[in-house]
């Protein structure tokens, strides 16, 4: 069954890796859609958040391919309910068509809407929350004449996740030793293995 | 010890914080050049000439060019050190790289210039990606400043290249290029091995810097070669393998880019598995040992693909279920229980749903795998494998290689160069009908002894194949089986084998037609024969061209005599060999069927 999953991508901060990703999607004909990249809280960090309409099984599959791109530091995707997701948006609308109906500053206020910008000609609103809110004030603001109006990508944080401290350092912990072996358990499988 | 190497990886990583990407080198052995104490100037094109040196390259396959040039110009000092071979086409240089790397297990390494240099090298990079084979490319690039301005021979070559690499990077700084060459070697040559393009802007050819010396990438933080293997898959796969009946194992080219040859045939041996091989795995164990049942997929052996439908467990070791070898997936070893073993997660239930999924190299599971199996002896279901072979040479093989007919066939000719190498040489062939007779009949004793373009099915791969084959492999006889279509898509490689006279036997099998295409227009479009019928040149006279020597058979009476000489040659020989023009590859799994239809003859289809 096809359901949204947001998928957290954390990246070397390199050029051309935004291709890089996004050629895993254009080739399986997956539309992506809506799309975050932004320094993560580790320095050097990037941090993608890409939506898309997939089947698990999919999902994982590619979660799997971009996680091979040599870049590519780690993976999550998740359903909406594993995470906490926003999405902000920004509407303009003419400034004579508030100011003479009290009416929708009352209406915008209900909804979380902020006005950041109130110009002689023109008021520009801010909402930031999921996706239903933003439409709302969309029909909220309509009938009025909304002039312009412009959404950002999905942001979301993983319940589940501890943040990307620790999973870094632990990449980084790779012993340098003469020889590539990382196994643990290579050097005492008799021990392991008599159970 | 984990205290002092948490230190060392301090002091290393501090000393590489300018550096691109946070990968980690170790010192190497000093140059003769340079003593990586003393820092000393030199120019981003002599770096990167000791950074192959410090590799362990001997051999680069190449073509230069304006934007390569300043390369070019320092490897004339380097001549003593560093073999250059002049190709006639950068496909040719990159599948030469492939054909080195493919029998050496080293990295093949390719110069090319810009634009249409680097364009060239595109059909051997996909193919170098999907057989996951270790090739190091550099191609020169305009200078940094006129990088996005359409200047002469520009073209966006990483850009080109991000689908069909493991990794790609431009260098517009010298200094860059010590520690990104590391890195392009470690990511080459470890994990699931691949192509990477080195794209290097001429300013940062000439550009002089202070240079501290090259040491070598072991850790790159983004990349883990290979996993820590899990002991409960192994002890779960374990359990299942000894309950099993109708065990059956099928392996890929992983056991053999995992060095796990021997490890691979104790693992058999120990559970007297019957084992089939991919294309690409061939050789792995030798064709004739008692638990090899031959070839799987499409043109593969009957045996092994009927059986894939009777087995109750397949364990598939280092392979990764191309549709060639699955035929339909919902017809594919549906009652089996499914062992994986890959180095590479993303291989893990792609096509195939696993049972139990043992990532690792298999150079370190399968020991591990081995301890915990039961010996038996499985000798009812060995003699159901025998029985196919019985059938298959009956119907197939037998006929195939001792003809009635007039005109020769593939498979004769197969055969008596098995009499003749007993099994020593290494085969490169390129693609079509010769393909896969070539790989359905020639007998290999030693692992990296079979050569072929696998997942790409690139024609004209084989001649260029076979000359890096021989730098890969040069007290090896090496021996290029190819079409008359494929053949005339690289031949201008014959001017590479006269100039640096390489010791390789081309043997071309013509059948005068693009003969796989044409037996499928004969089979599924009613011998509706579009453009397949193809004109050869005087191949003799072509290699006389060229100051090869060769010669044309079309009598069965002068095969094997021919051939006996020609392979006692220590020169190139070219050999045309006239077969029969419509013969037919059986065995066949039809495209769109499970692979127990298989068929072995056109009445059954
Ligand atoms: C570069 C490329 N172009 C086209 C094909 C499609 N193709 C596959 S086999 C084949 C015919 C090969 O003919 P030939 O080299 O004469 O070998 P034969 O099959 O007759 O042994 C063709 C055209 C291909 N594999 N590669």
């Amino acid at each position: 069954m096809k359901q949204e999953y947001t998928i957290t991508v954390y990246t070397e901060n390199q050029i051309g890796l935004i291709n890089k990703l996004a050629i895993i999607f254009t080739r399986r004909k997956i539309n992506i859609e809506s799309l975050n990249t932004s320094p993560s809280e580790v320095e050097g960090i990037h941090r993608f958040t890409i939506v898309i309409n997939e089947t698990e099984d999919v999902v994982r599959k590619l979660s799997r391919q971009i996680e091979k791109l040599l870049d590519v530091l780690k993976v999550d995707f998740n359903t909406d309910d594993e995470i906490i997701w926003q999405e902000m948006a920004l509407y303009k609308v003419a400034a004579d068509v508030i100011t003479e109906k009290v009416k929708v500053e009352r209406l915008l206020r209900e909804q979380g809407a902020r006005a950041v910008v109130i110009r002689k000609d023109f008021i520009i609103f801010e909402c930031t929350g999921q996706r239903e809110e933003i439409n709302n004030l969309i029909k909220t603001l309509e009938p009025y004449g909304l002039l312009e109006f412009v959404r950002s990508a999905r942001i979301a944080i993983i319940k589940k996740s501890d943040g990307f401290h620790n999973k870094v350092k632990e990449f980084e912990y790779r012993v340098p030793s003469e020889a590539l072996v990382e196994n643990e358990f290579l050097d005492k499988n008799e021990g392991v293995f008599s159970m | 010890m984990h205290q002092a190497g948490i230190l060392k990886i301090n002091s290393v990583y501090k000393q590489f914080k300018r550096s691109i990407n946070h990968s980690m080198t170790a010192n190497t052995s000093p140059n003769i050049d340079i003593k990586p104490t003393a820092t000393k100037q030199v120019t981003g094109s002599q770096a990167l000439l000791d950074a192959l040196i410090q590799e362990g390259v001997k051999t680069i396959f190449g073509y230069p060019g304006g934007a390569i040039m300043p390369v070019y110009d320092a490897l004339y000092d380097y001549n003593d050190r560093l073999e250059h071979i002049l190709v006639r086409h950068e496909q040719g240089a990159i599948h030469a790289a492939q054909g080195f790397a493919r029998v050496s297990g080293k990295t093949g390494v390719v110069f090319a210039t810009s634009g249409p240099g680097a364009t060239n090298l595109v059909t051997g990079l996909a193919d170098a990606m999907i057989d996951s084979t270790p090739v190091v490319c550099i191609t020169g690039q305009v200078f940094a400043h006129l990088l996005g301005t359409d200047a002469f021979q520009e073209t966006d070559v990483i850009n080109i290249t991000t689908p069909v690499t493991k990794w790609s990077y431009q260098v517009t700084n010298a200094e860059e290029i010590p520690h990104v060459l590391a890195k392009a070697f470690y990511i080459a040559s470890t994990g699931r091995p691949g192509p990477v393009v080195i794209d290097i802007t001429k300013n940062a050819q000439l550009q002089l810097f202070d240079y501290e010396g090259y040491q070598k990438c072991f850790h790159i933080r983004s990349y883990k070669p290979k996993p820590e293997v899990r002991p409960t898959y192994i002890a779960e796969a374990a359990a299942i393998i000894n309950e099993t009946k109708r065990p059956f194992v099928i392996f890929g080219q992983g056991v053999i880019l995992g060095n796990a040859e021997k490890e691979f045939q104790a693992f058999v041996e120990k559970g007297n598995f019957p084992a089939a091989w991919t294309i690409l795995g061939m050789g792995a164990i030798p064709t004739d040992h008692e638990l090899a049942v031959g070839m799987l997929g499409m043109h593969g052996n009957y045996g092994p693909n009927l059986l894939t439908n009777e087995c109750d467990v397949l364990i598939a070791v280092g392979m990764r279920f191309d549709d060639r070898v699955t035929g339909r997936l919902d017809k594919y070893a549906k009652q089996a229980k499914i062992i994986h073993l890959d180095i590479d997660p993303a291989e893990i239930d792609k096509k195939v749903k696993s049972t139990v999924s043992v990532w690792g190299d298999c150079k370190e599971t399968l020991p591990l795998l081995t301890k915990l199996i039961e010996k038996n002896d499985n000798k009812d279901w060995l003699q159901k494998f025998a029985d196919c072979t019985i059938k298959e040479t009956e119907k197939v093989i037998f006929p195939e290689q001792n003809p009635e007919s007039e005109t020769l066939t593939m498979a004769e000719v197969l055969k008596c160069i098995n009499e003749i190498t007993k099994g020593d040489a290494i085969i490169v062939s390129d693609v079509g009908q010769h393909q896969m007779v070539a790989c359905r009949y020639a007998k290999l004793n030693n692992t990296r002894s079979n050569v072929t373009s696998g997942g790409l099915g690139t024609m004209g791969f084989a001649l260029p194949a076979a000359i890096g084959a021989k730098y890969g492999a040069p007290d090896r006889q090496v021996i290029a089986i190819i079409g008359d279509g494929g053949f005339q898509m690289t031949l201008q490689e014959l001017g590479t084998i006269m100039q640096a006279n390489v010791n390789v036997k081309i043997i071309i099998l013509n059948n005068q037609f693009l003969g796989m295409v044409r037996q499928w227009q004969e089979l599924f479009h009613q011998n509706r024969y579009s453009f397949v019928n193809i004109k050869s040149p005087d191949y003799i006279k072509l290699a006389a061209a060229y100051n090869i020597e060769a010669k044309k058979v079309d009598q069965r009476a002068e095969l094997k005599s021919t051939l006996e000489d020609i392979l006692s040659h220590e020169n190139p020989f070219l050999l045309e060999v006239m077969v029969g023009k419509e013969n037919n590859v059986f065995p066949m799994v039809p495209q769109g069927r499970g692979v127990s239809e298989i068929i072995l003859s056109k009445e059954e289809l």
